[in-house]
């Protein structure tokens, strides 16, 4: 299934991307994470969380969607 | 009344309505980026009741975005200056100006004075405190929070809503996450966000319906996108709050403070065998290109204490100096004593590794 994955914060300097498509089937959220860590190493040392479909999900929850963001929390104010 | 005359005639409003936020008592959290905006407008409302809390001054790099705050404020305490600004907006009202810094001692005897509180902080710390004592004390909040270009907007434990824990479980590393002062902001995006905020409590007040609870806005300002997310509520993030007999602090020694030592670049040429230590993320620029220097994020600081050389001087530095404050007070409170922190940031420092004095 293809994959469209959103960048924010942090996380889409890291991916020096704001949005990329990605291959990926039969896999949880935590599966998508460790690709996704694989490819940019230093999403390791991240805090983030995914929403699917636009809904914040777990690592547990099943990819049966094909849009995906990856979230940061941001402290400033 | 004609002050308020253009939202008296809104049919959604009227004076019913005005007189609901002429009875209100909202808790503005941070007079920073978001929080001017956010009381300038909910001022500008008539909201009855604000009370400002801030222990921060006015600093020149605050004018850029904090519009508030004019020259003549700078030195000032904000949530002081604020009120200052904020009564000859609006004499009709009721401001109290607290000089103080939110703390698990202060929070819930404050936020019980309060209908509605809102997050306009610069730290985790902070955020993960008024989410704490807004669950502990029934009230809703309101959050915004920003980075560079993008910021983050929602209503939080309001109507059986979720909370911030909800949305991010686990408060990120000390340090993790860069702020403001650090990585910079452009001046109008705590504007808009900010903005979006004050109109979530008004909304709030008025009781309207789809105020921004279960989800969270993020806004773009390079692309304008906005991007709606859904966030679910889950109890056992409440019950964690809850099941503590009272408020505790995300990070375990925040209450225990150091002295930090400062080096300046003309002390750092009279000392031989130094360690530096870059605590920034690996993609910040520019690099330090010597022998001596240490690369270790501050998140990953308490982990890699044995790279550490004990025998050598170590000065730490980061982008601006405010992690790397962060990062000695750290070692210091791990027995690192021989450690200094470089205040000006990686500028000036690689700026004086030109001359080739420090690597001994």
């Amino acid at each position: 299934m293809q994959l469209n994955i959103k960048y924010f914060g942090l996380i889409a300097e890291i991916t020096t991307c704001t949005e990329e498509t990605l291959e990926l089937s039969n896999a949880t959220i935590a599966d998508l994470k460790n690709v996704l860590i694989g490819k940019y190493p230093e999403l390791n040392t991240k805090d983030f969380q995914i929403a699917q479909n636009k809904e914040i999900v777990s690592n547990e929850t099943l990819i049966s969607g094909e849009e995906l963001a990856l979230l940061p929390p941001f402290s400033g104010g | 009344m004609n002050r308020y005359s253009r939202h008296i005639i809104l049919s959604d409003i009227g004076q019913q309505g005005q007189d609901k936020l002429s009875k209100a008592k909202v808790l503005v959290v941070g007079a920073g980026g978001l929080g001017c905006p956010v009381l300038q407008y909910l001022t500008a409302a008539g909201i009855g009741n604000l009370g400002i809390i801030d222990f921060d001054i006015v600093e020149e790099s605050n004018l850029q975005r904090q519009v508030l705050f004019g020259t003549s404020s700078l030195g000032m305490n904000k949530a002081i200056a604020a009120k200052k600004r904020l009564e000859d907006l609006n004499p009709t009202i009721s401001i109290d100006a607290i000089s103080e810094k939110l703390t698990t001692e202060n929070a819930l005897q404050l936020f019980k004075q309060y209908d509605i509180v809102v997050d306009g902080s610069d730290n985790f710390a902070t955020r993960y405190l008024v989410n704490d004592a807004a669950i502990l004390c029934n009230k809703p909040f309101v959050y915004g929070a920003i980075y560079k270009f993008e910021g983050q907007v929602s209503v939080f434990n309001y109507n059986k809503g979720p909370g911030y824990r909800c949305l991010f479980p686990n408060p990120p590393k000390e340090g993790s996450v860069a702020n403001c002062s650090e990585v910079g902001v452009l001046s109008v995006l705590p504007g808009i966000i900010g903005t979006m905020m004050a109109n979530e409590v008004i909304k709030i007040i008025l009781g309207f319906e789809h105020v921004l609870s279960g989800k969270l806005l993020c806004y773009n300002s390079k692309t304008a996108d906005i991007s709606t997310l859904k966030v679910n509520r889950n109890q056992s993030e409440f019950d964690k709050v809850l099941g503590k007999e009272k408020l505790l602090g995300i990070y375990e020694n925040e209450s225990c403070e150091v002295l930090v030592k400062d080096i300046s670049e003309e002390e750092l040429a009279t000392i031989n065998n130094i360690q530096f230590i870059d605590v920034r993320e690996p993609h910040e620029q520019p690099k330090l290109e010597i022998k001596n220097c240490m690369e270790i994020p501050l998140g990953h600081l308490e982990s890699n204490l044995q790279l550490l050389d004990s025998d050598k001087t170590k000065v730490v530095f980061c982008q601006s100096g405010i992690r790397s404050k962060k990062a000695v007070e750290l070692l210091m409170k791990q027995g690192f004593n021989d450690t200094f922190n470089f205040k000006g940031g990686v500028f000036p420092l690689v700026e004086a590794l030109k001359q080739n004095i420090y690597e001994r």
